[in-house]
């Protein structure tokens, strides 16, 4: 009869923690910035099928960076969260806060119970009303949840990435100002990088009912030039 | 609530009343194929308490399609409400308005709004256009069997054929059969009067405004011949509601203009010394 060796639930943890984080950093990053108009997120996605980015509901957008397949099944799970609780409810019960911790409690269970930790990590954003401010939520891959209230950045090296964007930021900056500098933060000091290397969306008054606006690479271009 | 992850095996895939089905959010009775509770098996006198008539029409011109469509719902001989809508947006680039019974009728316009766009999020491109059409004639069909009891739902379908550059109508049965229309069609209590009207004035490659003026003669003239069908209501200052669907997408014609056509066609009417 073999025993089962005794592993410490630090060391479990730590491993699975370690194991998710190799993962995530394995892709590229990913920026969201509040600016003058709205919510602004990049990527940095040279394909133009595969998305990162994109709507949940008519105020909310979902963005994800890590491994496609996990992160999709998120996103289609909170495109179908949406639809049900909009259809049930009424369109204006569906909010972010409530998603984003669905998310984080999904998360936190697969990090604790599953074998395999989901090599992700998730952003919520929702277009602020009158009412309510815009709201960023950041996901870790343990489910871990923070609300930003200027830019979040996800991925592998944000730190050097995250300094850039906060040294670029100013109170309500207008969309090429908040693109000139995600992009900048996200190429880093080697590279440029060009519309066809990124994958950028806005949720933005003035888009009708569905704030969500996929940008075109000519729009794209136009803004950076 | 809880998230709605599903195995990649059982994944109920882009279409929204399969997943409501599964997460056993109570769907309309239509999608359920259900029957109405305490109703008889068929359509007996009870019927016509329900609200229903209408007159909605749809045609097309050169750049896509109109559809417009009364403001009246009836309750047996008696009117239920002034200001009801029978036209909406199905999705940007088409449109769906709806003649009987009204409860039902606007549930699977819900659902149907909800699954277009379901899908396009879910599967990141849009359903062509005989894929929506496709997708109305299955709610209809699966709402056969509140129709049989009386509480039948005939929609009219149209919008902008991105694809082929081009407006498209499709008219429905209750059976949920689908008929693609080459000019225009008209549908509810008022849509033999509406129809007749649209044949005598249209044109093929007509232009937008020709277009929204024949269809609110149309709808003037049904209401003139049928009860439930109401017309433009100068005390109130409701009118008709009528959109287009372009290359621009859905654009509903303003109210004032609306209006004024109507106040023109009177007048005119009236100048020529023809029957109002």
């Amino acid at each position: 009869m073999t025993m089962p060796y005794y592993v410490a639930p630090e060391q479990v943890m730590k491993d699975r923690a370690e194991y998710a984080q190799k993962g995530i950093a394995r892709g590229r990053s990913l920026i969201a910035s509040i600016y003058d108009q709205g919510i602004l997120i990049v990527a940095e996605n040279p394909s133009r099928t595969l998305h990162k980015i994109s709507e949940i509901y008519d105020r909310i957008a979902f963005a994800g960076v890590g491994k496609y397949n996990e992160f999709d099944q998120l996103r289609v799970s909170g495109v179908r969260h949406a639809d049900t609780k909009g259809y049930a409810y009424s369109r204006e019960d569906v909010d972010a806060r409530s998603l984003a911790n669905l998310y984080a409690q999904y998360l936190g269970q697969v990090f604790t119970h599953e074998m395999k930790p989901l090599e992700v990590e998730i952003l919520v954003a929702e277009l602020g009303t009158d009412q309510h401010p815009h709201q960023l939520y950041h996901i870790a891959y343990e489910g871990t949840i923070t609300d930003e209230d200027r830019y979040a950045v996800l991925g592998g090296e944000t730190e050097s990435i995250a300094q850039k964007v906060e040294s670029a930021w100013t109170e309500n900056w207008t969309l090429s100002a908040a693109l000139r500098a995600a992009v900048g933060a996200l190429a880093g000091e080697e590279r440029t990088l060009a519309g066809k290397d990124l994958e950028v969306a806005v949720l933005s008054e003035g888009n009708g009912r569905r704030s969500f606006h996929r940008m075109p690479d000519s729009e794209l271009d136009a803004l950076l030039a | 609530m809880t998230l709605p992850i599903f195995t990649p095996l059982d994944d109920p895939g882009p279409n929204f009343a399969r997943l409501i089905r599964r997460l056993q959010v109570p769907p309309p009775a239509s999608a359920e194929g259900g029957r109405a509770p305490g109703l008889p098996g068929l359509a007996g006198p009870a019927v016509t308490e329900y609200r229903h008539g209408t007159t909605v029409v749809a045609l097309r011109f050169a750049d896509g399609i109109v559809m417009a469509g009364d403001r009246r719902a009836t309750e047996g001989h008696a009117i239920a409400h002034r200001a009801m809508e029978k036209v909406f947006p199905a999705d940007r680039y088409s449109a769906v308005a709806i003649a009987g019974a009204a409860g039902p009728a606007v549930e699977m316009v819900r659902l149907f709004q909800t699954q277009l766009e379901h899908y396009e999020k879910v599967e990141g491109v849009v359903l062509s256009l005989e894929g929506k059409a496709n997708q109305l004639s299955q709610m209809v069909r699966e709402h056969l069997p509140m129709a049989m009891q009386g509480l039948a739902v005939v929609p009219l379908f149209a919008g902008y054929d991105l694809a082929r550059g081009t407006g498209r109508i499709f008219t429905y049965d209750v059976t949920g059969g689908h008929y693609e229309e080459t000019e225009h069609n008209a549908t509810g209590s008022g849509g033999r009067d509406a129809r007749t009207t649209i044949k005598l004035g249209y044109r093929a490659g007509m232009a937008r405004d020709d277009a929204v003026e024949l269809a609110i003669q149309s709808l003037y003239e049904a209401a003139d011949e049928d009860s439930a069908t109401g017309g433009p209501d100068l005390v109130r200052g409701i009118y008709p509601l009528v959109a287009t669907v372009t290359a621009d997408g859905y654009q509903e014609v303003p109210e004032e203009d609306v209006a004024l056509r109507f106040a023109n066609l009177i007048e005119r009417r009236r100048a020529e010394g023809r029957d109002l």
